[in-house]
């Protein structure tokens, strides 16, 4: 089906939507559970409390450099799941086609997430898909849902969030957005920058394992980017986060590129980095759990929780002033002079 | 470009030193361009300087002083189903009288957003059976761009183009701030892009007529501090010159380039800055013989003047005259959610900085972060 591109029989339900399920969608996410082809996935007892996380994904390009939409897809729920301290399971997919997006594209898109999927031991156990008409959808539309077992306990929450944590980053801030934005048509540069999309199970076990009840909340800085976690961390929790701007990874690429697009790297987005919020006490141990692990070489403590004032971030500058970090205001837009 | 060195705390720490040692009184600076006041905020550098040493911030928001009927010209532009109408991500959410350009896309007007004039003429050749009207906006900075847009499209004999020209100069605000009897202000830091283009000639008179020290300055933390430190060196020795603190940007005579492209396409004229009001010889219009690419001619005149909320100071704020804080709508019936004026939309706009890094709670202690353990 190489040369061909999806049509709107595709989701009809009849003939062609069982070749797609049968010669796509079954043969790569192939798994008991899956190949039942039930309407939904019989799954076995897991052993404990369960975490369960959705995310769609609409991300323009659907290729950018470092992976594709189906990665993302795949990442994006193991990595909510993983944030909530438990080792994700099972995924469902559901597909929203736009009629005359390339067969081959989503063969090598749905080949991405088995992929992924493989890499974390986690199985893609039920699906849907539709196909819209030409101009109802922007190509492909894909959502995620996901099943995982809590392992320890307490689970992390934005709730057990004390004055006197630590804040710990596990790597460059911004890689992933900078990577889609070069990939945008209008933008006229190419970085060597690639986006950061990845499976954080490894490191939130390992998190966990070094530090058990002493990691209070873990969270990974996606849409908004670190200004948007530490603000939501400091509004649920009811408390005060400072953070120290000298500490702050950023790739000298990621702050050019910023640099030229007026952006800022405390909003961009990440896809494969997380911020955990860890008694001090357990600090020292997490921050070496983490760099223990490639995703997590670069981590590091970026700042500080205080009673202070609820609901305020607040970063020292590299030059020693103070700044408030608000919540992006809207659309991320660059500047012109 | 490394970025690194203009950011260097080691360096910013002595420059910070030597402005103490030298200020002796009072002084008030004002930082022209709306990037600076972004970045000096962002930094926290006002807090770091001698507490007589006040910053105020100048007009150098291109989105934030265009006219609110203006932006309604493009709106309704927009909204005829012919046109294509693109601009620069920052005019899309400031306030005409009553809509703004994300509203009229989400209306189902075509607004595209660019990232430079020959951007949007690359529309008008992928969109044959379309008028594309490029919503001009910009100092000097962008109007060479504009300007090329332009005199290519001629020379390719591109008819469904055209430009809305929203352009205007720095140096005719800095002259009417100057003339202004209320003016406070000492000493200039000189927007550092608009002199790459003009040069650092149009501010020397200025600097010999009113007797005002000017620093062209740049944006990162070393090139800021740089240029304030030279300023009031030159008030403490009494001096008023112009001084270049960005020579790896600006060149005395400008970009010469740029220039021709400006005067061969555009003249001055009087324009209307949001807040402010008339400054002569401001803005930049297309000239007689480029009106086939002129949307105001193509499209007919926009609709007549429209009126600011009441209680929106941004004219004060935009000729320095108020901080931020002292509107007794900031942060209450206006924040960039909800903006009432445009300094307030836009990344440049003065407002917008002090919402976005200047509302901490006064009397904070100064430990860092990391100053009570391992951060």
């Amino acid at each position: 089906m190489n040369n061909e591109r999806i049509q709107l029989g595709h989701g009809s339900g009849g003939r062609m939507m069982n070749e797609l399920i049968h010669d796509l969608f079954r043969r790569r996410f192939s798994n008991p559970q899956l190949n039942a082809l039930d309407d939904g996935a019989i799954l076995p007892e897991p052993g404990g409390r369960l975490a369960f996380a959705t995310d769609s994904f609409v991300v323009d390009p659907l290729f950018f450099p470092g992976g594709n939409i189906g990665d993302l897809a795949v990442n994006g729920t193991i990595n909510d799941l993983c944030m909530c301290g438990s080792r994700p399971l099972w995924l469902s997919a559901g597909f929203i086609i736009e009629e005359g997006l390339a067969c081959s594209d989503l063969e090598i898109i749905v080949g991405a997430m088995a992929a992924a999927a493989a890499a974390a031991q986690v199985r893609i156990v039920t699906g849907d898909t539709k196909v819209v008409e030409r101009g109802k959808a922007d190509r492909l539309f894909i959502n995620t849902s996901g099943i995982g077992v809590i392992s320890h306990n307490p689970a992390p929450g934005s709730c057990r969030i004390e004055p006197g944590d630590r804040l710990i980053l596990s790597g460059t801030l911004g890689d992933h957005g900078i990577a889609v934005l070069s990939q945008r048509s209008h933008l006229g540069f190419s970085t060597p920058l690639q986006s950061d999309t990845a499976p954080l199970h490894e490191l939130t076990a390992r998190l966990l394992e070094a530090c058990g009840g002493g990691v209070h909340a873990m969270r990974d800085p996606t849409r908004g980017g670190l200004a948007a976690l530490c603000n939501e961390f400091a509004r649920s929790a009811g408390v005060e986060i400072r953070l120290d701007e000298t500490a702050l990874p950023v790739r000298p690429e990621v702050a050019a590129a910023c640099e030229l697009l007026g952006l800022d790297p405390l909003y961009i987005a990440n896809e494969g980095k997380l911020v955990a919020a860890v008694a001090a006490d357990a600090a020292e141990r997490a921050l070496e759990a983490l760099k223990s692990h490639p995703l997590g070489r670069e981590a590091a403590v970026i700042g500080e929780v205080r009673k202070g004032e609820a609901g305020l971030v607040a970063m020292r500058t590299i030059l020693g002033g103070w700044r408030v970090v608000d919540l992006p205001a809207g659309e991320l837009l660059p500047r012109i002079c | 470009m490394n970025l690194a060195p203009f950011r260097d705390p080691a360096i910013a720490a002595r420059l910070i030193e030597e402005t103490h040692r030298v200020q002796s009184r009072p002084w008030v600076i004002m930082e022209t361009c709306g990037g600076q006041t972004h970045a000096i905020l962002r930094l926290g550098l006002d807090q770091l300087l001698p507490r007589g040493l006040e910053l105020v911030h100048g007009p150098g928001c291109p989105v934030c002083v265009t006219p609110a009927p203006l932006i309604d010209h493009a709106i309704a532009l927009a909204a005829r189903p012919e046109v294509i109408l693109a601009t620069f991500g920052d005019m899309m959410r400031v306030p005409g009288t009553a809509s703004t350009l994300f509203a009229a896309r989400a209306a189902g007007g075509d607004v595209r957003m660019v990232y430079s004039a020959l951007d949007a003429l690359e529309l008008a050749h992928t969109n044959p059976d379309r008028e594309v009207v490029f919503f001009a906006i910009g100092f000097e900075t962008t109007a060479p761009g504009s300007a090329q847009a332009v005199m290519r499209a001629r020379s390719q004999g591109v008819a469904n183009f055209s430009l809305l020209s929203a352009h205007v100069l720095v140096p005719a605000a800095i002259r009417y701030l100057l003339e202004d009897p209320g003016n406070r202000v000492q000493g200039y830091l000189a927007a550092g892009h608009a002199c790459a283009v003009l040069g650092g000639q149009p501010y020397e008179e200025l600097a010999a007529r009113f007797d005002v020290p000017i620093v062209i300055t740049g944006f990162e933390a070393i090139d800021l501090l740089r240029g304030i430190l030279r300023v009031v060196q030159m008030l403490e020795a009494g001096e008023a010159r112009v001084e270049n603190a960005y020579e790896r940007v600006v060149h005395h005579e400008g970009n010469l380039q740029a220039q021709d492209a400006i005067w061969n396409v555009f003249m001055s004229r009087g324009r209307e800055w949001r807040g402010i009001g008339l400054i002569p010889a401001s803005g930049l219009t297309l000239k007689p013989e480029y009106s086939a690419w002129n949307a105001q001619l193509k499209f007919g005149p926009p609709a007549e003047t429209s009126t600011e909320p009441g209680i929106c100071i941004s004219g004060l704020v935009l000729q320095g005259l108020k901080k931020p804080p002292e509107c007794p709508a900031f942060g209450r019936e206006c924040t960039p959610g909800h903006p009432l004026g445009a300094p307030m939309v836009s990344a440049e706009g003065a407002c917008a900085a002090y919402f976005s890094y200047q509302r901490m709670p006064e009397g904070r202690d100064d430990k860092s972060p990391g100053s009570e353990g391992a951060a």
